[in-house]
This record gives structure tokens, sequence and C-alpha cells, in this order.
């Protein structure tokens, strides 16, 4: 009965915990739901004293963002094992999860933790019954195939967050063969009007946790793109009453212009080996919106588009030879691809009245791209090889898509309780989940590239 | 409209009245608006220093009184996804491109806006195309493109925060600073 009791005190401090932890709203909307069951034990904690943070709650909430899977809530779990040893198998499968994640942390001198874990598939266990023997070199050895990744760290109290997305991406990784995108970076612009230097364009872990103000303005900040090698940042910067394109890097806060034409000075984006610029300028005669290509090192620029129309928002294909750009040039506009080393270009888009700030997975099958049909505004991607067209928000004015580094997922603004906010919705469009509500409108949202 | 008739009796009232103010004699004829407006005419009489001065100060204060009119209307509204001027705003404009004929050295900015719809980047492109749908009008009207600067905030800077029809319609708009 005391035992009973004491389960049940610790099922609530660690639900109080995790409401504590969880700011994310996460709303999964539309088709059949096909995350996958697994199981992420809460990691036991061996010292005196408070633990810091429970990692087990992180890496949930990661994966859980993921779409891919869906961790099992605290009361579902039918044992607390921190070992394999520990793990009755039948238990878990019987809940119908395919993997158990276990752990713990052990706290050592000097404010350091040792942190174990194991990612368990439970299904080969109970075939195995946790052990095989298996021919090597001819003498019958003793496996165990049911562990899938056996890792320890050392970490310091400020490392667990951090070291929380690591196992993520090490369970991501071990359980879907892509890599994880838990350890990378947002840039976004984020409003907070009544304040002094109200524009501020900040860098903050994927999941918004981690806020860094790298620039405070009274004068507007937009589209930040980040370099291939994640060290700086593009942007484009009104702070002396005209669009002017700086380049900053993030761990000296040096400060480089790159263009200041009159007119337009806008939407940077790094080529993917980081020596060039995909701009958008209106400084040539008849000042029409044009795409140009800059080369970081002489600072010269090529035109790439003439129209007399509006030709904005270039994007690289990961390949590096061709862009994606939009153009009004047929009207309406719509995404045109633009092949670098012959110069053509080739209309991409023809779904719904509009689509605009198109972007190529990095596996350079799909397009995704801001779409209007009937007047709003909605996320959405087309598949480049079968041409099929999917729709992926349903939100209000969807803008700025932005695609994680392993293709997974996309972060876009949108509008929510008439406040700009960040929201993330799987490459499927079958998850979506929007990140806390700040104190200010938060757009242009851009995924780092991965982060060592 | 209204306006405009009010700027042209401010116009012509305010030497009148700046006369009044300096002049040492009472009474004010038509006279000396007409010594106001031909600088140097040769006067006689113990009325020659305060003519040297009048001119001068009418001239400062008017500028001023123009400026102040001015302010009170200089923002062109648009359709939605559109750059070009509805006909509602001729006026306004010849006002503008009026005063800056008569004013070679004074230079104004354009600034460009649009509402959220649309992506930032587009914004940025719909917001330079209305102001220079402003500033090609004006240049149409005899004013120097040296005088005439435009910038574009795209959908950075709303006039109004809020997401309606009628926010979205004050913010597809053009400003003329001065």
């Amino acid at each position: 009965m005391l035992k009973r009791f004491k389960v049940l005190l610790v099922c609530l401090v660690l639900s109080i915990q995790n409401y504590a932890f969880a700011a994310l709203e996460i709303v999964i909307t539309e088709g059949v739901d096909s995350a996958r069951p697994i199981a992420i034990v809460p990691f036991k904690f061996e010292g005196v004293g408070e633990l810091p943070m429970q990692l087990s709650d992180v890496i949930a909430a990661d994966l859980t963002r993921s779409g891919k899977f869906k961790p099992l809530s605290f009361a579902d779990l039918p044992q607390l094992p921190s070992t394999d040893e520990d793990i009755d198998y039948d238990a878990w499968v019987s809940k119908g999860v395919e993997a158990v994640l276990v752990g713990s942390i052990t706290q050592q001198p000097g404010g350091r933790y040792l942190v174990k874990y194991e990612l368990i598939d439970v299904i080969r266990a109970q075939i195995t019954g946790g052990e095989t023997r298996m021919m090597t070199n001819g003498q019958l050895m003793k496996s165990q195939d049911h562990i899938q990744e056996s890792r320890q760290s050392i970490i310091n109290e400020a490392g667990f967050r951090s070291y929380a997305h690591q196992i993520s991406d090490v369970v991501y990784e071990s359980l879907t063969g892509e890599k994880g995108a838990f350890r990378t970076k947002i840039a976004y612009v984020i409003v907070r009007e009544n304040t002094d230097k109200p524009y501020q364009l900040v860098v903050a872990d994927y999941d918004g946790y981690n806020e860094q103000v790298l620039l405070r303005s009274n004068e507007p900040l937009m589209s930040p793109a980040w370099s291939p090698d994640g060290t700086k940042l593009a942007y484009v910067t009104f702070e002396n009453r005209q669009s002017q394109i700086v380049m900053q890097d993030l761990y000296t806060g040096k400060r480089d212009i790159i263009t200041s034409y009159p007119g337009i000075n806008g939407a940077p984006q790094f080529s993917p080996d980081g020596t060039k610029l995909l701009i958008v300028l209106s400084k040539d005669a008849g000042g029409a919106t044009e795409v140009y290509l800059l080369d970081l090192k002489t600072r010269k620029e090529t035109r790439l588009t003439k129209h007399r129309s509006i030709d904005t928002e270039p994007s690289w294909h990961p390949n590096g030879k061709e862009i994606v750009y939009t153009s009004e040039r047929g009207g309406n506009a719509q995404i045109y691809k633009l092949n670098l080393q012959t110069g053509r270009s080739k209309r991409a888009t023809f779904d719904g009245d509009m689509n605009l700030a198109g972007s190529i997975t990095p596996d350079g099958k799909q397009l995704v791209m801001v779409n209007r049909t009937l007047g709003k505004y909605h996320i959405a991607k087309k598949e480049l090889n079968s041409g099929l067209f999917q729709v992926l928000t349903r939100t209000r004015l969807d803008e700025s898509p932005s695609i994680a580094p392993n293709g997974s997922m996309i972060m876009y603004s949108t509008l929510y309780n008439n406040k700009q906010v960040l929201a993330l919705v799987s490459m499927d469009g079958r998850f979506k989940a929007r990140l806390p509500v700040t104190d200010g409108q938060v757009k242009a949202p851009a995924w780092s590239p991965f982060l060592q | 409209m209204q306006l405009n008739k009010t700027l042209k009796a401010l116009l012509v009232a305010l030497p009148v009245m700046t006369l009044a103010a300096c002049s040492s004699s009472s009474s004010v004829d038509e006279s000396a608006a007409n010594q106001n407006n031909g600088a140097n005419a040769s006067q006689s009489g113990s009325n020659v220093e305060v003519n040297t001065l009048t001119p001068e100060q009418a001239a400062a204060e008017k500028l001023q009184q123009k400026y102040e009119a001015l302010r009170q209307e200089q923002i062109v509204y648009f359709d939605f996804d559109k750059s070009s001027i509805r006909g509602q705003y001729a006026e306004l404009l010849q006002a503008h491109a009026d005063f800056l004929v008569k004013n070679p050295s004074v230079k104004v900015l354009i600034e460009g806006h649009a509402d959220e719809r649309g992506t930032p980047e587009y914004n940025i492109a719909l917001g330079e195309s209305r102001g220079k749908s402003v500033a090609k009008y004006l240049q149409s009207l005899g004013v120097s493109d040296s005088q005439i600067s435009v910038v574009s905030y795209g959908e950075e800077k709303p006039m109004v925060k809020s997401r309606t029809e009628e926010a979205f319609a004050k913010n597809r708009r053009a400003v003329l600073v001065y």
C-alpha cells in the first residue's frame, strides 16, 4: 500500500515537472497518426539534492516533436528500469512499444554527472531472451544484439539540455536510419513592441530554448540566413534608413556590410559551399527587383534574372548548380527554377493562385513553398519527380518556411491568437506543433545546418 | 480638396498677417502684399527698413505653414496586391508636386508599405513598386528625380497592428516623408 502511494507520489511530482517543461503546445491535426510507440523511461538519479533537469523529458519532447514517435505517457510505463538487466521485455512488448530508452544519472564530485543510457529493442529481446549465441570465427559467442545503443558521458549542469538533444539524435538515427536534427538552432526576428530597440535578431535551440539576442535595432530586420558552417548569419537591416545586407559572425560579433545599393538589398542565401550569396537588388536601370549572385571574395555581383516584373526569394538547390526563385513574369507570382550553367529558367509551380518562397529539400526531391489558394496562404510541397502537390498547413498567414537540415520538418511563421509565432510541420503534413508563444511577434525563422 | 482651398487661403493670408504684425502702420492694403512678392521693389519713405526684413520672415513662415499643411495628408493607400495610384489621390499628389517644384532644394522620402498577406520578400518588392509609382507620378508633374528617394519596408512596419481587412487596407500605403 505504502509502495503504491510512493509510486503515485512520484507520478504526481513527475507530471508536475512535465508541465513545467512542456512549453511547447503539441497539436496533432490530421491524417492517421503513424507515429511509432516507444518508451523513454525517466533516468534513475543517484546523488544528493535535486537533479538539475530530467534528460528524459527533453528527449521525449524531441522525439514527439519529430512526428515520428509517440513516447508512452508516464502513467503507462509498466516499470521503471534503468538498465537492460532490469527490463521485463514482455511487459513492454505488451504495451505495444518497439524500443525502450533507459538510463541513469550519477552525481560526481565537482558538479559533474555521469550519464549512462541504453536503447533496447524489446521485440528482438523478447525473441532472444536478451541473449543470443552466434558463431564468430568458429566460436560460439554471446551476443546482445537487442541493445541498439549503449553509451555514457560525463556532463556538467549547464550541459544537460544539450546532452539530452544529443541522446535524441542517437535514438532518432538508430530507429529511423536518418540523422537527427535536435542539436540544431534557429535564427529568427522577434519584434518586441514597446521596448527600446524593438527589432531583435535572435538565435535559439531548434525547440525555442536558450534564446540569445544577437542584435537589437530601432528599425526592421529581415531574412536571416545561415552560412553552411553555422558560424555566420547574413540578414537585412534598415538601421540606416535603407535596406542593407549585413553578414555577422555569431562568435565575434563582427559585422560586415555586404550590399548597400539604392533600393532593395534583400533575401540573402549562402551557397552550399559558402563562397557566394544569392541576393535581391533593385539598383539597375528600370529598377526591377532582380536576383543576383554575389561572390563573397571579390564582392562582385552578377545579375541572374532580367525581367520587368518582380523576381525575388532566391534559394539554392543543394547541388549548388540550380536555384529556385519567385517571379511575377507570368502574371501571378510563381516559382521558377534556374539552371546557373545554361541561364535558363523554367516554371516549377502551377497549383493555386500563387506560389512563393520556394526552397528545395536537402535530398533535392521536393520543393517547399508558400501557396495561396482562394486567398489563403499555407505551406505546401511539391514532389519534383511526380509533380504531386500537397498543402501541409491550415493555419493563418503561414509564411517563411525553413527546412530542417535532415529534411524531416519545416519551421514556419504563422498567426496564433493574432500574434506571429513559429510552428513546425512534418514533411508529410501529419504532425504539427507550435513553439512557445513569446513576448513579441516572431518571424523569418531560419533553421541552421547541422552543428558540431 | 477642402485642405487645398484652406492652403491657398493661408498662402495669401499669411504674408498679409506677417506684414501686419511687423508694420508699424495700422492699415495694410494690397500694395503691401505686392511688395512682398517683388522683393526689391523700390520703396519710398520710412517703410524701407521694414520691407527688407519682411520678405525673409514671410518666406520662412510660409514654408513652415506649407509643411504643416502637407503633413496632414501624406499617405496614399493602395488596393490589394496593386501598386497603381487611385484617382482620388490626384489632388493630394499635385499639391506635393507643386511644392517640390517650387522648392527644388527640398527632398522627399517615399516609404512603400504592404499588408501582411504574401511573403515578406514579395512584400518588400511590392512596397518598392508602390513607392516608385508615387515617385513616377511626382516626376510626371515636374518634380526632379534628385529630390525623391524611395525606401520599401514591405510588411515590416504596419501602421495598424490588427489583422482585419480594414487594418490591411490601412497598411497598404506609401508615405511621403519630408
